[in-house]
């Protein structure tokens, strides 16, 4: 099984190379076709804050039905009405009559090079990102230059009757299957950053993968990103008919620059009878965000679901992907990475809720604290009465790499019914002062010791990851430790 | 010439060793044998360079150049390898990675190997060493068997080839037919290349059976009490420790 991913992995590789190499150019109305740019004219910006008028500005401005305008606005009562979650990380810094909901992405908003933090610039050279892709990550420019290849992709998924575009256009073409699955998985009410979702959403990926189709290539946020992929609230709908099979990885690995101090996304995905889902993220925005973000997956009779979350950027991070196994034999999996630095607070975790009899879910965690910075794991499973022969194993460790960083540990493990296997197991450690020695009893620097026992540490994570992204992740390990020691 | 003066030493300002010499010429092989806590292990890891020991007194040179002074990597970079007694599992990092990391860092920029070049020569090594070709592809000491462990000791030593090498108790945890292996493969690896000179500790009198030492040492106490040629095995065979208490 493992082979053939890898597999996978490497045709999926190859088969980009040769999608590079045959592409030629392409119809121009590929852009109509497929709505890839933002369709709105002019590029636009409400202003900051938030009331019922600017929703209604909002969603008048991308020429919305009453549906979804009213879905907008009893979101933004229940927004109001929630207070902030204060279990969590300090959300303090928060302020949201200071945000500006709704900025019509286009070359406006771009910045000029010379704005883009140097340590941000050091990263992309250090991590060899090419020039195009710098700038388009860091806001300079807003076109990134694979396009022409991911026609070609989406030429080819089309033709499999695969639905992949930007979420506003596909809610103007699928009506009906928005009335079926939006606000099904997270309603406005689940929380106080769902419901701003709700509220004032704008972008994000709609894919719909029909019965039996199955897809080896990744889906690519990355292919495609544009502004409204990159959004503050964009909203992401997957829907896997049954017996089909896609994967869909967001975000880079390399740091993404952005002056928008809040990034609130919701992402729903529903998984149908043995469909299969994997959904990688790499989140590596600026720490400057406050990047609070709602997943969650239901997964019907032997389905899976595969989260891999990986989180190295922002400011406060709050994020518990979450799969709802609803139906027998449904699976569910998130495996995720956090590594803080200074000044960062990643609260991450997992979320599984076993609904039905033979579910099984794994959870596992790996999170880095250094120079002051903080994790927290924060799980929460639940066996329900009647989900017999269920099974879960949980297992989250930390590794603190100097003494003025944190981690902490929040399990919650609710079990209704008597049937059933549980595992939880939960590691704190501290880098090995003899491991080091050894490892540089062979030569190595402390650096080198301490950023190969870091990238040993989130191995087991980082070999889910394609290959390309898992050699980033190892380089970007890599420059941060030689960073931190010495 | 790894030469080793009067070497006084404490942890947590326990003294532990009590005026050290010694002295390994290229090419020799030297035992020092002792029983538990009588300071062997610690006089290893001082070699090594740990920092959990304080150095009151005495000099280490490694062909004249000062050990003390230097961190772990740049005794490596020196010439000097230590087969530790507990060899580290150091989970998630593959042993082929790790080693040629540490082999290319030793190496100047046109020497240094590829993936598939770095392979060849571990096979070879390995071959050497009569080692199973899938511990190549197994996390560094993750999940090995004591033995196992004691034999990548072993296969690194090969790889980097040391000037000087300590093995500490590399023999406890080997079967006798793994002992008999890698003494032999020892003994190739001295005539091929570098002279290397090896300091043996061991508290297994069995080590006579597969190597001639040049000298043997005995150490009670943190310090040594005895010095020569293979005649001290013959005394230490028919009445132990005890005669040099």
């Amino acid at each position: 099984m493992k082979n053939t991913l890898q597999q996978q992995k490497t045709n999926s590789a190859s088969l980009i190379k040769t999608e590079v190499a045959t592409a030629v150019a392409i119809n121009k109305d590929y852009r109509e076709k497929y709505g890839f740019k933002d369709r709105i004219a002019n590029s636009t910006d409400i202003g900051a804050g938030i009331n019922k008028t600017t929703i209604k500005k909002i969603s008048a401005l991308k020429s919305e039905d009453e549906w979804m305008l009213n879905k907008r606005i009893q979101a933004y009562h229940v927004f109001e009405n929630k207070p902030m979650p204060s279990w969590g990380a300090d959300l303090n810094g928060i302020k949201f009559d200071k945000i500006h909901y709704f900025v019509k992405a286009t070359q406006n908003r771009a910045r000029s090079w010379d704005e883009v933090p140097r340590v941000i610039k050091t990263t992309f050279d250090k991590l060899g990102i090419p020039q195009a892709e710098r700038k388009f990550l860091a806001g300079v420019a807003t076109q990134y230059e694979s396009e022409v290849v991911y026609h070609n992709l989406l030429e080819k998924w089309n033709k499999l009757g695969i639905i992949f575009s930007d979420t506003d256009s596909a809610y103007k073409l699928y009506p009906e299957i928005f009335h079926q699955y939006f606000g099904k998985a997270i309603p406005a009410t689940d929380n106080k950053f769902a419901a701003l979702n709700t509220a004032v959403w704008s972008g994000g990926s709609f894919i719909y993968v029909p019965k039996g189709v199955k897809v080896d290539i990744p889906l690519q946020a990355y292919f495609r990103i544009n502004a409204q992929n990159m959004g503050q609230f964009e909203r992401t709908l997957i829907i896997a008919d049954e017996g089909s099979q896609i994967e869909y990885i967001e975000g880079c690995t390399a740091p993404v620059y952005t002056t928008d101090s809040l990034h609130s996304a919701v992402v729903e995905i529903f998984i149908k009878k043995n469909a299969r889902v994997r959904y990688t993220t790499l989140q590596n925005w600026s720490t400057n965000v406050y990047n609070l973000v709602t997943k969650r997956a239901l997964v019907y009779e032997n389905g899976i679901m595969e989260w891999v979350d990986c989180n190295l950027g922002s400011k406060v991070t709050m994020k518990y992907p979450s799969v709802y196994l609803l139906q027998p034999g449904a699976h569910g999996e998130v495996l995720s990475i956090a590594l803080a630095g200074k000044g960062q607070h990643l609260d991450a975790g997992a979320k599984a809720i076993h609904a039905a009899p033979n579910t099984s879910s794994l959870i596992q965690s790996k999170s880095i604290c250094k120079d002051g910075g903080r994790t927290s794991y924060r799980g929460m499973l639940k066996i329900l009465n009647g989900a017999k022969g269920s099974k879960s194993k949980i297992s989250c460790d930390a590794l603190i790499l100097d003494n003025k960083s944190r981690t902490d540990t929040y399990p919650t493990n609710i079990v209704n019914e008597q049937n059933v296997s549980l595992g939880h197991e939960a590691s704190v450690s501290k880098v090995n002062q003899e491991q080091l020695f050894y490892l540089m009893s062979r030569g190595l620097t402390e650096a080198e010791a301490a950023s190969l026992i870091v990238s040993g540490f989130i191995e087991p994570i980082v070999k889910e990851l394609p290959m390309e992204y898992a050699m980033e992740m190892n380089a970007l390990i890599q420059m941060t430790m030689a960073g931190s020691v010495g | 010439m790894l030469k080793i003066k009067n070497l006084h030493a404490s942890i947590n300002n326990k003294k532990i060793l009590n005026g050290i010499n010694l002295t390994l010429k290229p090419g020799e092989i030297h035992v020092l044998m002792g029983p538990n806590g009588s300071g062997k292990s610690s006089l290893a890891k001082i070699l090594a360079g740990h920092q959990d020991f304080d150095v009151s007194l005495g000099t280490i040179t490694l062909d004249g150049k000062n050990l003390l002074e230097a961190a772990p990597d740049i005794r490596s970079e020196m010439g000097l390898f230590l087969a530790f007694q507990y060899p580290l599992e150091v989970p998630g990092v593959n042993l082929r990675n790790f080693l040629r990391l540490a082999y290319n860092t030793k190496q100047p920029e046109l020497k240094k190997l590829p993936v598939f070049a770095f392979k060849n020569l571990m096979r070879e090594k390995a071959k050497l060493l009569e080692l199973d070709e899938t511990l190549l592809e197994r996390n560094l000491n993750e999940g090995m068997s004591g033995g196992e462990k004691k034999k990548c000791e072993i296969l690194q030593l090969a790889v980097l080839e040391p000037h000087y090498a300590i093995l500490d108790e590399t023999d406890s945890g080997l079967d006798l037919d793994a002992l008999k292996t890698v003494f032999s493969a020892l003994k190739k690896l001295m005539k091929t290349g570098k002279r290397m000179g090896i300091l043996v500790i061991t508290h297994y009198q069995r080590i006579f059976e597969y190597i001639k030492p040049d000298k043997v040492h005995i150490m009670l106490k943190g310090s040594i009490v005895d010095s020569g040629d293979y005649k001290i095995v013959k005394k230490l065979l028919k009445s132990g420790y005890k005669h040099y208490t």
